[in-house]
């Protein structure tokens, strides 16, 4: 049996997303060319509850759209090949801000693969990265711009989100491998 | 969902989950080939040798194609042009593939077992494109595929199978796979085609082709395969047509949601009546489409397979 315990509650975790979607609001005046795209699958409840908050500020909708990126692991050689979740990307990346969204950013392989395969939908005219926790531990030189929780872990803890549906039970969990 | 096999060889060793897994992935991959960049770089920096020794033209381009848009480099390799020719045994012939760094060898073999063998002998991928009459995976993952898209689900499903089922590894991979999946399969066509000792993998036989169509949801014709029967199994073509073959007559007496299939090439006025190959239900060249698609999800998911789980298994 591991230990865990929370890191984030659900209202902790409500305050962290309300947090970045005015900072990205903040960094993005032309709010019309921005779009967010969560990652799968962790990354997409959170893309569309960011949306919704966003959406709120700008008075405008803003396009959702979520990305798989296990055609484009580099360890594709080294493992299990990993379940493929839908990717949909109802609109044009091209000219557009997009943000990627993920719930924990950790050694920052996932990220370049993203990049590389948001790469066949277009040319955006800037891609940003929002994350709920910065886990630490990158072994590539990438960084977020919107974080929700910087969380130092060491490589045997694994950080867990869970999320609900509503809301009221999400959390954030760090768990201990013992 | 998972996947942990080295090879495919047959789907008579797989379970319902493992036939699921590559439906799902399946789709993912085939949502690939819709976009404007058709290619992912899954397979990049991997070898992969299409080795025909017996002749095909539909299921390696579809399998080249496959292996191109996964960004894989490949090599075709087929009986006429080879060292096959000279004398050189089969195994042979894989190991100085091997030694050439392949790391996926596709097999279409005239032999039953020639992948199986493959499997044991090289530490390659190895993927069966048709053993002689023995199976023929790969399309029946494709059929499964587009009666699940278009029918939603297989469970419950009455296919029929229609024509020479005797010769037909396609038809034995289809049995396999619709039955696991949980659809009631019939089994039609002349006596001599469609033996009932078909009845022992789960099936349901008869030689009455209104009965055997009447209740289907999908309707799988099969070409009599002139080339694999060393004497004539039925007294001629044209009794065949009349007494077998998909006419308006006959289909108009199915359900209406029916839906034609046929894994190609397809023979028009012998087993199927032209307008219908060419009606809208004709799932026929979704069939050619889907096929992509399932080879695509079929190499992804064996390069993440390592174990010799495979072999043990045959």
């Amino acid at each position: 049996m591991s230990e865990s315990s929370v890191i984030l509650n659900h209202s902790a975790i409500q305050r962290a997303l309300t947090r970045i979607a005015h900072e990205i609001a903040e960094r993005n005046d032309a709010a019309a060319e921005v779009v967010l795209i969560g990652i799968q699958e962790g990354g997409v409840p959170l893309a569309e509850r960011l949306a919704g908050i966003l959406g709120n500020i700008w008075n405008q909708p803003v396009p959702v759209g979520q990305l798989d990126v296990g055609m484009h692991r580099d360890d594709l050689d080294q493992r299990i090949a990993p379940k493929i979740h839908p990717t949909l990307i109802p609109f044009d990346v091209t000219g557009r801000t997009v943000v990627l969204v993920d719930d924990v950013l950790f050694k920052g392989r996932t990220i370049r693969a993203a990049m590389d395969a948001l790469n066949d939908f277009g040319r955006p005219t800037r891609i940003q990265l929002a994350v709920l926790i910065d886990r630490g531990h990158r072994e590539l030189p990438i960084k977020a711009d919107f974080v929700g929780k910087n969380v130092p872990t060491s490589h045997t803890e694994n950080v867990r989100v869970r999320l609900s549906e509503g809301g009221m039970e999400d959390e954030v969990v760090l768990e201990k491998r013992p | 969902m998972s996947w942990h096999r080295k090879h495919l060889l047959d789907i008579e060793s797989l379970s319902a989950e493992e036939i699921l897994t590559v439906l799902d992935t399946a789709k993912a991959f085939k949502a690939v080939g819709e976009r404007a960049i058709k290619k992912v770089p899954a397979l990049r920096g991997r070898t992969v040798v299409n080795l025909f020794v017996e002749p095909s033209t539909r299921t390696r381009i579809s399998f080249e194609l496959s292996e191109q848009r996964l960004s894989a480099d490949i090599i075709n390799f087929t009986a006429e042009a080879s060292s096959l020719k000279k004398g050189e045994t089969l195994k042979d012939t894989a190991k100085n593939l091997e030694a050439l760094n392949a790391d996926f060898i596709v097999i279409r073999h005239s032999a039953a077992g020639a992948p199986h063998f493959l499997a044991r002998v090289l530490n390659a991928h190895v993927i069966n494109a048709g053993d002689g009459a023995h199976e023929h995976p790969t399309q029946a993952l494709l059929d499964v595929f587009t009666i699940r898209e278009r029918k939603g689900n297989i469970e419950g499903l009455n296919v029929t199978i229609l024509g020479d089922i005797l010769f037909s590894r396609v038809a034995r991979s289809d049995v396999w796979a619709l039955t696991k999946l949980g659809a009631k399969v019939t089994l039609c066509g002349p006596a001599t085609l469609v033996p009932k000792t078909f009845e022992q993998m789960g099936c349901r036989v008869t030689h009455n082709v209104d009965e055997a169509i009447r209740d289907a949801d999908i309707i799988n014709l099969l070409r009599i395969q002139h080339e694999r029967q060393r004497k004539t199994m039925f007294p001629s073509l044209n009794e065949y047509v009349t007494l077998f073959g998909l006419n308006k007559t006959r289909l108009a007496k199915t359900k209406p949601d029916a839906l034609i299939m046929h894994p190609g090439p397809i023979n028009r006025g012998v087993e199927i009546d032209s307008d219908i190959a060419d009606s809208d239900r004709s799932l026929i060249l979704e069939q050619v489409t889907n096929g992509i698609a399932v080879r695509m999800a079929v190499l992804f998911l064996v390069n993440g397979g390592k174990g010799p789980q495979e072999i043990a298994a045959t």
